[in-house]
């Protein structure tokens, strides 16, 4: 049964960009450890030269390269938490 | 709960079409019915009252404008992760809470060109992740069967939507059965199409490679009425298939004659209910009867489906809610001094996931992370490329793959709350349609002793929904 240790999981929320509490880190460190030790049984399959599917479709989504109608500049920022709209711009804290 | 006394799809486009009902009347019977079932249902996030009666006037006063109007008039619940121009679209999440989309997703523009109202948005798990309905920002919804009792997930107030009889259609997304074991729960069909068959545009992903659209309605003609509407390549969407769309609704009534039922008896043995497997052999019997033959197969790869599922899935998830940042739409937390965009981000999504969306995109993000990326995400597509292959040498031998939809009937609420692998194991039948893309049905079969309805399932060839569709209309007869 594989574990996680909490150090990973803090690693893993930092990769994602979640702000976990110490109690979803205790949460999730054992919840996270169960599932990750269930999906390992993959690992003992004979998949040698089997390719990997990564999509069931396999054919070119390519098209034209031809400029067509999209979404207005200002239906884009109407939901924005702080946008400045005469600008078209969405605003967001400095990076510090 | 299906009596003649509850709306079908067809039997309201026809009432409609031939001047017994007006729109106005369809629209007004289904809020007044959702007004009387929803305070213990509570399958909608939002009911649009007005909205949808102003549709309705326009839709009467406009007339018959054309034969394509297949659903003109009839009032339709579209699950909340499918985009609604105009009305708030959450995903059952608080961190979209106040989204309201732009645009309508293609799924809709299509219903609705097709004369259909949409009258509310359904409840959901947040963003698709989840069995039960359970992980909603919104709350639970309760089985019109037995409401101690879930709907399923994630579409489960799209299901109970139409099982307690307020709407006759639903829009549903299966991501890994998502559509298929809400209908098993709650007596309903439930069709998953062929990946790229419905378009994905305006469907807020949950695994890009394995969602799709599709409905939840009372029968198989139905389904193929909406499914009619609904399918068909879209440029907005470069997944869309540019197959031809046939006539799914008059080939509904070939039947079953020298159709070859595959049933993979060592994956439909262990830990099923002793009624489902009564239930499931009850169906197949039927399909002799009516002139199906049934042979075993082998799928020796099923019984890794889900872990296949939950690394892949995960990984695609991990990916695409990175978009939910608190930038552009939806929460963003409030920042202290001395705080800037890193804590935004951070706090919003702490502050905006639910915890089964916060163990998915971490689960996601550790198996695509450095050094863990071959034992598991690379691993799991080559394992998917493996049941593809079992599943394209059981079609040598057989026309449609049959399952038990779930091993079990609906589980009581709460009861799987606080194990999420004891959640993940009930899709062992329904996540192998996604992985390999392939069409699949979920019909009612016989009940539960108890009266619990119980689910059969069909998985079919690419693009073979007419063939699902007309064993499904079999079974229902």
């Amino acid at each position: 049964m594989s574990s996680l240790t909490r150090g990973e999981v803090t690693r893993i929320a930092d990769l994602a960009r979640l702000a976990l509490t110490d109690e979803e880190v205790d949460l999730f460190t054992k919840q996270l450890g169960d599932i990750l030790g269930y999906v390992e049984q993959i690992q003992g399959l004979d998949t040698a030269g089997v390719a990997p599917t990564a999509h069931v479709l396999n054919r070119s989504t390519e098209r034209p390269d031809e400029p067509a109608a999209t979404l207005a500049r200002a239906g884009a920022l109407d939901n924005a938490p702080d946008a400045a709209p005469e600008a078209g711009l969405f605003k967001v804290p400095r990076v510090l | 709960m299906h009596t003649a006394a509850t709306p079908t799809v067809r039997g309201l486009a026809t009432a409609i079409r031939n001047g017994e009902l007006t729109a106005v009347d369809a629209c007004t019977q289904a809020l007044d019915r959702i007004h009387a079932e929803e305070p213990h249902i509570g399958a909608f996030t939002a009911v649009m009252h007005e909205r949808a009666l102003d549709r309705a006037r326009r839709i009467d006063a406009a007339g018959i404008t054309s034969d394509t109007q297949i659903l003109r008039g009839v009032p339709v619940a579209i699950k909340d992760n499918i985009c609604t121009s105009g009305v708030p679209t959450t995903a059952a999440s608080r961190i979209l809470a106040g989204f309201v989309p732009p645009y309508s997703a293609t799924a809709v523009a299509r219903l609705e060109a097709a004369g259909a109202i949409v009258i509310g948005k359904a409840n959901m798990d947040e963003f698709g992740m989840g069995s039960s309905t359970e992980n909603s920002s919104a709350g639970v919804t309760k089985n019109p069967w037995d409401l101690s009792r879930t709907p399923g997930g994630s579409s489960g107030g799209a299901a109970a939507a139409v099982a307690a009889g307020m709407v006759a259609a639903a829009l549903g997304s299966d991501t890994g059965g998502s559509i298929r074991q809400p209908a098993a729960f709650c007596g309903l069909v439930g069709l998953k199409p062929t990946y790229g068959r419905v378009s994905r545009y305006g469907l807020l992903a949950f695994a890009s490679s394995l969602d799709q659209i599709g409905p939840l309605v009372h029968t198989a003609e139905d389904a193929a009425l909406l499914l009619q509407a609904l399918a068909g390549h879209d440029p907005h969407d470069a997944t869309s298939s540019d197959e031809p769309v046939p006539d799914y609704v008059s080939t509904i009534d070939r039947g079953v004659q020298g159709l070859r039922i595959g049933v993979p008896r060592a994956f439909v043995g262990d830990g099923v209910d002793a009624e489902v497997q009564r239930s499931f052999a009850g169906a197949l019997a039927r399909w002799q009867d009516a002139g199906a033959t049934v042979v075993d197969i082998a799928l020796p790869h099923a019984g890794h489906a889900i872990p296949v599922y939950y690394l892949i899935a995960t990984a695609e998830a991990s990916s695409n809610l990175a978009r939910y940042d608190g930038v552009r739409y939806g929460h963003r937390a409030a920042l202290g001094k001395g705080e800037g965009l890193r804590e935004m981000y951070d706090r919003t999504r702490d502050e905006g996931f639910g915890a089964e969306v916060k163990r998915r995109i971490m689960l996601g993000t550790y198996v695509l992370s450095h050094g863990y990326y071959d034992a598991y995400y690379l691993k799991a597509q080559q394992v998917r490329t493996l049941l593809r292959q079992d599943y394209d040498q059981a079609f040598a031998a057989c026309d449609v793959v049959a399952m038990p939809t779930t091993p079990t009937p609906a589980f009581r609420l709460g009861e799987k709350t606080s194990d999420p692998l004891q959640m993940y194991l009930g899709d062992v039948f329904t996540v192998s349609a996604n992985l390999t893309g392939l069409p699949a049905i979920s019909m009612p079969s016989t009940p539960s002793a108890s009266g619990l309805p119980i689910g059969v399932q069909l998985t079919g060839r690419a693009f073979d929904e007419p063939t699902l569709l007309a064993a499904a209309r079999t079974l229902q007869h």
